[in-house]
């Protein structure tokens, strides 16, 4: 009989849950791994790979996946997920032009602005909480209760222009996608510091401990007296949130807004970023910094076929089996 | 000590299994050290040793579970090396693992059929699954749908369906890792029938349990287990009690007089009030439950399978709404609408099921420890890590918690030492009252008196206790009063001398006539 068939044998991890962050670091090691094997490829058969240009033209790209998928980890730590992201960047996205451009706010220009970043946000954060409605009061599954926004809610973007593309230039908003502060993209340094807060959040605060507890063990979180109901909504409100936030970064790069293109694809980016980080997809954990380097492995890949001149569809095959990969690697760790 | 440490005298029969030299780490952390186990064939086998001392351990590496990284097993004469259980269960072990594995949302019948479910042309054949579910359950005196999901029993259901399905698979060897935690005496009695049935057959047994007076009823031979080694290993007749416990514990004890560690108070007779629970209705379960805890009494929660004692715990804690009755504590009336409500109000309730409703089993024995306390441990939300250390290397210490250290996921930990984490959860709260649900399930005869003790000072310093325990020791040394419920109704109050055995075994027996189990078969009800 072979011993080799399960891996009962593989040393477990020590000391998961460590404080430090180097313990965080180590415990996202295969990202880590794969992360760097594809810098070191593209830096040998990449031509200009190495410059400051490559590398803002990739974290621009990236960066809104990675603020979105910093909810999607909180959501998924929790043992749901959120489909609806996608649809909510749309939602946001064409909001903030309705206001901006609005006659309305024609002699008071910095209002308009610093409306269009709040209001969109917040409306996007309110579909946020109605998802975490959805799946508290209705005991709706994750999967179904945001695939109802994620269908309506493109929708409702859609009504909102009546389908029109909005085109616009103003330098004002479109900082938050084009602004170069010290010469590094200013949505780079946004993207910084969510994941940074999300990881202090997740770290530090009761809130993080409580979002582990409700997807590790409902039952016992609930009678250790976890809120538990509140944890949810406040976790789908977060993705909302940070969802309207990545829909205004996306419509300020491209100085237009397209209800059909903003954020297309979007929940299946930041889902896989979290699967390649190392979260498990059951719940009870949250890789933050596995996110940050999943999302950076699948744009490296991206940006690797595309400069190889790969077709899409060949290009999208290798994505998955990519992405298979890490999750393979990383469940192979976690087994005893 | 005079028991030899070594050369065990040679079982009766020929061996069935033989473990040797086997060796087993995790993450660099031995769990086994050159433990050795054989077992004759139709013997029963008990295996035993303080908590962490790696009987689960064992176990699991015979059933490939985990993968042995040293040593051999022969079985049934051949080397063997199985892949997973399910290998070994073809090979003739059938196993019952100490965390009930079946599947809680299927019904009964397919828990105990699972992956051998009879069929014909590839379907699945109900009615004739279903009635030989029943059939066995109630050659083991239970008598429930076997349609209802699995899940919607108590514990100690749940390991008698585990038994079912141990029993019905045609094993050469029946492996129960602590079989006994959640059974009163009655069902305990049942399974050494079974027991004795099976060794009738030849089949061997391996018994773990941590309740002593078991293994002598029931058990031929004994291995006992001290940090991962195989430290004695001879006739159960020909090692006294105490000297047992010396094997296990590796140091010779003195106190040999009391069963349990309470120091039982007379409890004032005039306790001032603290919690009194009146009338409560709850669907079939609950039909007019009543008790009262007055502070600083340990009031004892007796009752049989099924009687509704959980269900009353959860009542009273808020985690399920009564249909009628009421509720006061300290003096007011209360409803708490969910835990956190009665948690706020100073209540404490460690579950009877650590699996489904204790642990969380990704997070670290930290953070376990301190789910409930958190909010106290914080500032604007923010965890204070040192405060939290400190609590944690506190109780770490005091209830003897085996762990590498207290990052290690919870689910890491043996079973005893995962329910002290919990008692711990519990006990950091420094509540008014406490509800415990079988408080001592699976801890070793040492901690078992350690804590024990521990919940007698505190009862003395004003916490109020309300225990459920099916060990009647526990009630009957740690309890000034025991209130018995029958199908959901208290049908008696028993205090200072009236808490005998025999009394309580009376009072829990209530209605049901003496020889009605096994029951013979009748159209099955639910009971649990
Ligand atoms: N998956 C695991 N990873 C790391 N350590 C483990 C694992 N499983 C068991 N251990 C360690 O191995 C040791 C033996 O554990 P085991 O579960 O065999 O004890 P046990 O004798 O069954 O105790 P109990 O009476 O509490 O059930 C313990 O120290 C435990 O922490
Ligand atoms: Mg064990």
């Amino acid at each position: 009989m072979s011993g080799e068939i399960n891996t009962a044998a593989r040393p477990a991890r020590s000391g998961s849950g460590g404080q430090g962050l180097l313990a965080d670091l180590k415990q996202v090691l295969p990202s880590i791994l794969i992360l760097l094997a594809l810098l070191i490829f593209n830096a040998f058969f990449t031509p200009y790979f190495l410059s400051v240009q490559t590398l803002n033209v990739n974290l621009t790209q990236v960066a809104t996946i990675i603020i979105v998928a910093m909810g999607m980890t909180l959501v998924i730590a929790t043992g749901g997920v959120d489909l609806s992201v996608g649809s909510l960047m749309a939602i946001s996205g064409v909001l903030a032009p309705l206001i901006f451009l609005n006659p309305a706010f024609a002699s008071l220009q910095g209002l308009g602005i610093a409306l269009a970043f709040v209001v969109p946000v917040l409306v996007a954060g309110a579909f946020g909480v109605l998802n975490g409605l959805f799946v508290t009061r209705l005991k709706l599954q994750p999967i179904v209760a945001t695939l109802v926004l994620y269908i309506a809610g493109r929708g409702i973007a859609q009504v909102i222009t009546n389908g029109q593309l909005q085109s616009f230039t103003t330098p004002a908003f479109t900082y938050i996608g084009l602004g170069r502060p010290f010469g590094v993209p200013f949505q780079v340094i946004l993207m910084l510091i969510i994941v940074a807060l999300t990881y202090w959040v997740v770290k530090r605060t009761v809130f993080g401990r409580y979002v582990l507890a409700v997807g590790g063990n409902e039952t016992a979180a609930g009678l250790s007296g976890v809120p538990v109901s509140r944890v949810k909504l406040a976790v789908y409100a977060i993705s909302g949130l940070l969802a309207g936030i990545a829909g205004l970064i996306v419509i300020a790069i491209n100085s237009s807004s397209d209800a059909n293109q903003v954020g297309q694809g979007m929940e299946l980016d930041a889902i896989a970023a979290v699967a390649v980080g190392g979260t498990l997809l059951s719940g009870g954990r949250a890789q933050v910094l596995g996110t940050l380097f999943g999302a950076l492995i699948i744009q490296l890949i991206r940006f690797t076929l595309l400069a190889k001149g790969v077709p899409d569809a060949a290009a999208l095959v290798v994505k998955a089996a990519i992405i298979v990969i890490a999750v393979a690697l990383q469940q192979r760790r976690r087994r005893e | 000590m005079t028991a030899p440490t070594s050369a065990p005298p040679a079982p009766s029969g020929p061996l069935l299994l033989d473990m040797q030299h086997i060796q087993k780490a995790f993450a660099g952390v031995t769990a086994l050290d050159n433990a050795s186990l054989g077992v004759a064939a139709g013997e029963v086998h008990a295996l035993i040793g303080q908590n962490g001392a790696g009987k689960s351990t064992m176990i699991k590496v015979l059933t490939g579970a985990y993968r042995r990284d040293g040593g051999s097993i022969t079985f049934a004469g051949q080397p063997v090396d199985f892949a997973s259980p399910l290998a070994a269960q073809r090979g003739g072990i059938a196993t019952i693992y100490q965390e009930v594995n079946l599947v809680p949302l299927r019904t009964v019948a397919e828990n105990i059929f699972l992956g051998r479910e009879p069929r014909k042309w590839g379907l699945i054949q109900w009615p004739a699954m279903n009635a030989e579910a029943a059939r066995l359950l109630t050659e083991l005196g239970i008598q429930l749908d076997v349609k209802e999901p699995l899940g919607s029993f108590s514990t100690a259901i749940q390991q008698m369906v585990a038994l079912a399905r141990a029993v019905s698979i045609n094993a050469r060897l029946v492996i129960m890792d602590e079989p006994t935690s959640s059974l009163n005496e009655r069902e305990v009695e049942t399974l050494f029938g079974v027991i004795r049935g099976l060794k009738a057959r030849g089949v061997s047994v391996i018994f773990v349990s941590h309740r002593l007076d078991e293994l002598y009823a029931v058990c031929d031979r004994i291995t006992v287990m001290r940090d991962g080694r195989t430290v004695y290993a001879g006739d159960m007749q020909g090692i006294s009690r105490l000297q047992l416990v010396e094997q296990m514990l590796g140091r010779e004890i003195k106190n040999a007089g009391a069963q349990t560690g309470f120091v039982k108070h007379k409890g004032s007779a005039g306790a001032k009030p603290l919690l009194g629970v009146g009338g409560v209705v709850r669907g079939t379960r609950l039909q007019g439950a009543s008790v009262e805890v007055g502070e600083g009494e340990v009031v004892g929660l007796a009752g049989l399978l099924g009687s509704g004692r959980s269900e009353l715990a959860r009542v009273i804690f808020g985690a399920d709404q009564p249909d009628a009755g009421e509720l006061r504590f300290g003096g007011q009336p209360v409803q708490f609408r969910s835990p956190s409500d009665a948690i706020k109000a100073g209540l404490g309730f460690c579950s009877e099921d650590r699996k489904a409703e204790g642990i969380v089993p990704e997070l670290s024995v930290r953070e376990n420890l301190t789910l409930a306390l958190l909010p106290r441990l914080s500032r604007a939300g923010v965890v204070d890590n040192r405060q939290q250390a400190e609590i944690v290397e506190r109780f770490v210490a005091s209830l003897g918690i085996k762990t590498s250290n207290p990052d290690q996921p919870i689910r890491e930990l043996s079973g005893g030492n995962q329910q002290k984490v919990l008692l711990a959860r519990w006990l950091a709260m420094n509540p008014k009252l406490l509800i415990l649900d079988e408080p001592t399930r699976g801890i070793d005869v040492g901690a078992k008196a350690e804590i024990q003790r521990l919940i007698g000072e505190l009862a003395q310093e004003g916490l109020g206790v309300l225990m459920i325990s099916s060990e009647l020791e526990e009630l009957i040394e740690g309890c000034q009063h025991v209130t018995v419920l029958h199908d959901g109704k208290t049908v008696a109050n028993l205090a200072g001398d009236e808490i005998s055995e025999a009394q309580l075994l009376h009072a829990m027996a209530q209605g049901l006539e003496p020889e009605d189990m096994p029951r013979p078969p009748t159209p099955p009800q639910v009971r649990a």
